[in-house]
């Protein structure tokens, strides 16, 4: 028989989200036993866990990135095959936002709950492509839940890059580019565009640019930033984490342009604090009408939001006649840096 | 409306001027007409629309976005045109978006009721970037830190013709500025503007060095006092009256005191003040009139303005520029004397008998309020642009205080990676009776590209916490800051405020104990 409430048996403990019936936790905060981990970003794949299901993808990426506390047990499971664990069958689908990425369909006593994980809906070549899994509770992000976030045309973005190497030519292009997803899809749009010249690395950025091209994402020539010479990098395109692209790092750049690669950079404002000169609106993020329409679409008669701006996309789900409730999980820092 | 919406976005983000400029020569190149004339008229400030915009938009945006959402995102990007911009719901597969030019030119022709229609064609013709582009430009506050003249820069830049002369026929145009644009392109004659009320570029001064003040001898000189007002140039041609600043923005509209007491037929050179009772007033009352669309009645009554002229450049159609200084300043002498407006007098003419006489009128000049002095060639013609050899200026010595670095800034542009902006304090005695500092001032130059390293090394060694992009450091370090001069200000903390500080030395030496006091620097203060 279907059980009455879903926070009969999805509950959120100490390290976040929990499933009764199975005995797991999904991207736990904090060390268990069992784990499902929806993909590889720091603040999901936390380091120390027991036993953990996710894509081959995502195991990988968690092995590189955390060595010695990366899952003891790992378990991989393709998208679209039915694992059972204690009572309840998962199952994983693509979630569109990195290379791996998975939502986790549970399905108990005939009960159908989606965690969405983080996804996007809007096309990538570096990661499989979003499916929609029709469900009765779907648990969504709400990083970009404000109706201002319209992320746009990627590839006009990239154009905008392109635009402006050639416009300053004398300047170094700095851009920072979270290391694992968003570097490889901005390389790629590039690509994409026809700009075939190497593209330069700070070094943080070259083991998950090496782990996309062995699961046959193809790059093109990449080159390491730190030792190359500054005149060099005149006119060139260098990818760095956001920390480093307006700190002391870029200093050995010439002359450098910096930019960002986020859909924070919709909000002037945020560009400008952070010094930006030239935003790049590319999010892995659901924009606004993603998620109002993903909502929409998985038929839902229960929506749970995660981590984000939870209050209007509350406001949202209650307009259209859903039950909504927010999940206060902790750990969840403000994504797509 | 796609490329003026790209080019005012890579604006509102770009810090350095030469960037800047590069970006809209490019635009200027590669825009259509009328296009980039509505462009020039917008970053000019030349485009007004009388219509209610904000209401318009509060309208238009009841019936298509829920309130709650939309307070929520207002609250979240802290700007109503940008929230409006990025929140109006998209349209996908719509044709081709709105040129520049006919949102303009429907605008500018449109009735009041007819506005909210054609906007909303508009809008949902847009990207974000396209709408926000719209709605900067129709509500008159483009805020990407172009002034009229980097504008006019650009064009000089682009099309090779010399700034000055873009410069003088440029208030005889109005947008789209077809004229402008087919001379600057090379396929017609520069506009005519003989016998109107156009800026002509001023002539400027060079600071004075060492080994030119040597060669100042009353036969080649004069000398006259530099007033501590703005330059500016009075113009009434063609039956209009002007005033110009010294870049050649018309600013007739805060000073009609002065423009409405100007001759007919004259153009003139002079120092903008503040008089009272035949006494200039501190340059801080000037500034309460500058930076004005319009003037209050109380406001011309206590803050009157007055023109002290040092030069005439036309009279009646005769244009007296090629003459020597000496034959000018004869005909404005004359030309005073036989109008004697209100509001203006002529600059008075030192006599010096020599080198050593003018230094020690130069030394006295801080005591008697004066910002230092001017020295002319009695044969140089009046040159647009800043020529060497012709005039100079010999401003007083700066006035000196040991201060404490206390806070340090990012820059921008180049200086992202630097803490590169200075804020500094001097000692007070707290209400405790303790020595406490209190920011005095701000600086970001002064200093060369090797100490910028040095100072930020210091910053991030000496951080004690920071807020943002600020830091606040042990107060450890002293600046020998130079300042023109100190004011009384109910803004700052300290209740002072200097103009024109910089950095002139870093003491690395000197314990920030021995730094200045807040009662020193308020002791310099001139009112």
């Amino acid at each position: 028989m279907r059980p009455e409430r879903f926070d009969s048996w999805l509950t959120v403990d100490a390290k976040g989200l929990y499933c009764r019936p199975g005995g797991f936790h999904i991207d736990p905060h904090g060390v268990v036993r069992h784990a499902v981990v929806t993909h590889g970003h720091s603040d999901h794949a936390r380091p120390g866990h027991d036993a953990v299901l996710a894509t081959k993808e995502t195991l990988a990426i968690m092995r590189a990135r955390l060595g010695e506390l990366a899952p003891r047990r790992p378990q991989s499971a393709g998208y679209g095959e039915p694992v059972t664990i204690g009572d309840v069958t998962v199952t994983l689908f693509p979630a569109g936002h990195v290379l791996g990425s998975a939502q986790v369909l549970i399905e108990y006593q005939g009960a159908r709950a989606v965690v969405s994980g983080d996804y996007k809906r809007s096309a990538d070549p570096t990661c499989a492509c979003f499916e929609l899994v029709p469900c009765d509770l779907f648990i969504t992000e709400a990083t970009f839940a404000l109706p201002v976030f319209q992320h746009g045309d990627a590839s006009a973005e990239a154009a905008k890059l392109l635009k402006s190497v050639e416009q300053f030519p004398e300047r170094a292009h700095v851009v920072g580019a979270y290391g694992l997803g968003k570097s490889q899809r901005l390389i790629a749009l590039l690509r994409a565009q026809g700009y075939d010249r190497p593209i330069y690395l700070h070094g943080a950025l070259q083991a998950c640019c090496d782990l996309y091209e062995s699961f046959g994402v193809p790059l093109g020539p990449l080159e390491p930033a730190t030792g190359a010479k500054r005149n060099a990098l005149k006119g060139q395109i260098v990818l760095a984490p956001p920390s480093a692209i307006a700190d002391r790092w870029s200093r050995r750049l010439p002359d450098p342009l910096t930019s960002f690669a986020s859909g924070w950079m919709r909000v002037r404002a945020r560009a400008r604090q952070q010094g930006i000169e030239l935003p790049l609106v590319i999010s892995d993020h659901a924009d606004w009408r993603e998620l109002t329409d993903t909502i929409a679409e998985t038929n839902a008669g229960e929506v749970w939001v995660t981590h984000g701006r939870e209050d209007a996309l509350l406001h949202h789900i209650q307009t259209t006649g859903r039950r909504g409730r927010a999940l206060a999980l902790i750990g969840r820092e403000d994504e797509d840096q | 409306m796609k490329a003026f919406a790209a080019l005012l976005d890579r604006l509102a983000h770009t810090p350095s001027r030469n960037d800047k400029l590069r970006l809209m020569a490019d635009y200027f190149a590669s825009a259509p007409d009328p296009d980039r004339g509505y462009a020039l008229a917008a970053l000019t400030d030349g485009l007004f629309f009388r219509v209610p915009f904000r209401r318009i938009f509060a309208e238009m945006l009841e019936s298509r976005v829920d309130p709650v959402l939309f307070k929520l995102s207002r609250d979240y990007v802290g700007d109503t045109a940008e929230t409006i911009s990025l929140l109006w719901p998209a349209r996908e597969g719509d044709a081709a978006p709105p040129r520049l030019a006919d949102v303009v030119e429907a605008v500018q022709v449109a009735d009041k009721a007819e506005i909210p229609a054609l906007l909303a064609g508009s809008l949902d013709g847009l990207d974000a970037t396209g709408r926000w582009a719209l709605l900067k430009l129709l509500t008159g506050a483009l805020r990407v830190g172009v002034s009229a003249r980097l504008a006019k820069t650009a064009l000089a830049q682009w099309s090779g013709q010399p700034l000055a002369e873009i410069e003088e026929v440029w208030h005889g145009l109005t947008p789209p500025y077809a004229t402008l644009f087919a001379w600057l392109a090379g396929n017609a004659p520069r506009p005519d503007t003989a016998g109107q009320a156009v800026f002509r570029p001023l002539m400027l001064s060079h600071a004075i060095e060492d080994q030119a003040l040597a060669g100042i001898t009353p036969e080649d000189f004069v000398a006259e006092w530099k007033w501590d007002g703005i330059r500016v140039q009075a113009s009434h041609q063609g039956g209009e009256r002007r005033l110009f600043s010294r870049t050649g923005d018309d600013i007739s509209g805060a000073f009609p005191d002065v423009v409405e007491a100007l001759p007919e037929s004259v153009v003139l050179d002079g120092e903008l003040l503040v008089m009272r009772g035949g006494e200039v007033a501190p340059f801080n009352d000037l500034q309460q009139r500058l930076n004005r669309k319009t003037v209050s009645a109380s406001m011309l009554k206590s803050h009157p303005a007055h023109i002290r002229l040092y030069d005439i450049l036309f009279e009646a159609d005769e244009d007296l520029r090629p003459l020597p200084f000496e034959a000018r300043r004869a005909r404005l002498e004359a030309w005073h004397a036989a109008h004697v407006p209100q509001r203006t007098d002529v600059s008075y003419m030192i006599d010096f008998a020599g080198l050593a006489e003018l230094e020690a009128l130069w030394a006295g000049a801080r005591a008697t309020g004066i910002e230092g002095l001017m020295l002319k060639r009695r044969d140089s013609p009046y040159i647009a642009g800043r020529p060497k050899g012709h005039w100079y200026k010999w401003k007083r010595a700066p006035h000196l205080i040991d201060a404490v670095l206390m806070y340090a800034q990012r820059g921008s542009g180049k200086r992202s990676s630097y803490y590169s902006d200075y804020t500094f304090g001097a000692w007070r005695t707290s209400d405790e009776g303790e020595p406490e500092l209190v920011p005095v001032g701000k600086s970001y130059f002064g200093f060369t590209d090797e100490e910028l390293k040095q100072l930020d090394s210091f910053v991030r060694a000496h951080t004690v916490d920071s807020f943002g992009p600020v830091r606040q450091v042990e107060p450890k370090l002293v600046f020998e800051v130079a300042f023109d001069s100190v004011h009384r200000s109910a803004r700052h903390k300290s209740g002072v405020a200097m103009r024109f500080p910089r950095i002139h030395r870093i003491r690395w030496d000197k314990p920030a104990e021995e730094a200045d006091t807040l009662e020193t620097l308020s002791g310099l203060i001139v009112d």
